[in-house]
C-alpha cells in the first residue's frame, strides 16, 4: 500500500469520528438539559420523557456513527489502497 | 489465553460458496440460530392457550402487546393492525440477534475463518432488513391510494422534488448505518477494552452494549413504522 494513502487515511479516520462526535454532542446536551427542565417541571411525566430522550439520543447518535462507518470504511476496506 | 479471546477481527468472514453466490457463513449460522430461538419461544408460548394466562404465554402476550404499541404509536388506530407482524418481526429479530451477539461468548467456539457474532454487524443483513423497509412503506402506500401515492413527491411545492427522490434513497441508507454503525461499534469497543485490560474494566462498556443494542432493535422497528404510517397518511 501506497505510504501516503495509508497515512491519510489514518489521519482521515481519525478526523472523521472526531468531527461527527461535535454535533451530535452538542445536541445530546441541550437534549438531556431540556428534559431534565422538563422532569423539573413534572416529574409525573417521568416515563414518558425517559422513553423520548433515549429515542432522540440513540437519533443523534447515529450522526456519529455515520462517521465511524466512514473511519471503519477508511480502515479496513479502504478502496483506495490498491 | 485473553488475548486469543480479545483479538480483533473486522473484515474477516467464513465464506460459503451457494449456488454461485458467496455468503457469510457465520451471519447465516448465528441468523438461524437467532430464527430458531423467536420460533421456539412463539411456539411455546402458544402451545396450550389459556383464558388466564400465565408463565411462558404471559410473557409471549406482554411482548406481543409491545410491539403491537410500537406499530399502533407511529401507524394510528386504524391502519396499524396489518404491520403489526412486520413491525414485530424486525423488532424482535434486531433484538435477539443483538443480544446474542452480546450475550454469548462466541469467542470460544473456533472458526477457520471470521467470528460468530451478531448477525447485525453485518452490512449484508442490515441492507437487507432496511430494503425490506422500503419495499413495504413503497407497498403499503400503493396498496392504498394507488397512484395517487406518488403525488407525495411533489407535496408541499414541486420544489421539493429531488429532495423527496433522495429521500427514498437516505431512508434504508441511514437504517441500514445506524443498526450497522452501533452494533459494529459496540463489539469493537469492547474487544479493544478486553485486549487492553481483559478483566473487570471492559464490564461497565459490555452493559452499555447491551442496553444500546435494545435501544437500536427498538429505533430500527420504530423508524420503519413511521415511514410505513408516512406513506399510509
Amino acid at each position: 500500500m501506497n505510504p501516503i494513502i495509508s497515512a491519510a487515511s489514518v489521519i482521515a479516520a481519525g478526523l472523521s469520528i472526531g468531527l461527527a462526535a461535535i454535533g451530535p454532542g452538542i445536541g445530546q446536551g441541550s437534549a438531556a438539559a431540556q428534559a431534565v427542565e422538563g422532569l423539573a417541571r413534572q416529574p409525573e411525566a417521568e416515563g414518558k420523557i425517559r422513553g423520548t430522550l433515549l429515542l432522540s439520543l440513540a437519533f443523534m447518535e447515529s450522526l456519529t456513527i455515520y462517521g465511524l462507518v466512514v473511519a471503519l470504511c477508511l480502515l479496513f476496506a479502504n478502496p483506495f489502497a490498491g | 489465553m485473553f488475548f486469543s479471546l480479545a483479538a480483533v477481527e473486522v473484515g474477516t468472514h467464513l465464506y460459503w460458496s451457494f449456488a454461485g453466490f458467496t455468503v457469510h457463513g457465520q451471519v447465516l449460522l448465528v441468523t438461524w440460530l437467532v430464527i430458531a430461538t423467536i420460533l421456539a419461544i412463539a411456539v411455546a408460548g402458544t402451545l396450550k392457550l389459556e383464558q388466564i394466562p400465565k408463565g411462558l404465554q404471559n410473557f409471549v402476550e406482554s411482548v406481543f402487546e409491545y410491539v403491537a404499541g410500537i406499530a399502533k404509536d407511529q401507524i394510528g388506530e386504524y391502519e396499524y393492525r396489518p404491520w403489526i407482524p412486520y413491525v414485530g418481526t424486525l423488532f424482535l429479530f434486531i433484538f435477539v440477534a443483538n443480544w446474542y451477539g452480546a450475550l454469548v461468548p462466541w469467542k470460544l467456539i473456533e472458526l477457520p475463518e471470521g467470528e460468530l457474532a451478531a448477525p447485525t454487524n453485518d452490512i449484508n443483513t442490515t441492507v437487507a432488513l432496511s430494503l425490506l423497509t422500503s419495499v413495504s412503506y413503497f407497498y403499503a402506500g400503493l396498496s392504498k391510494k394507488g397512484l395517487g401515492f406518488f403525488a407525495r413527491y411533489i407535496s408541499p411545492t414541486p420544489i421539493f422534488l429531488p429532495i423527496n427522490i433522495l429521500e427514498d434513497f437516505t431512508k434504508p441508507l441511514s437504517l441500514s448505518f445506524r443498526l450497522f454503525g452501533n452494533i459494529l461499534a459496540d463489539e469493537i469497543v469492547v474487544s479493544v477494552l478486553c485486549l487492553l485490560v481483559p478483566l473487570f474494566i471492559p464490564l461497565p462498556v459490555m452493559v452499555l452494549g447491551i442496553f444500546a443494542s435494545s435501544v437500536q432493535a427498538l429505533v430500527f422497528s420504530t423508524l420503519s413504522a413511521a415511514y410505513i404510517g408516512e406513506s399510509l397518511e
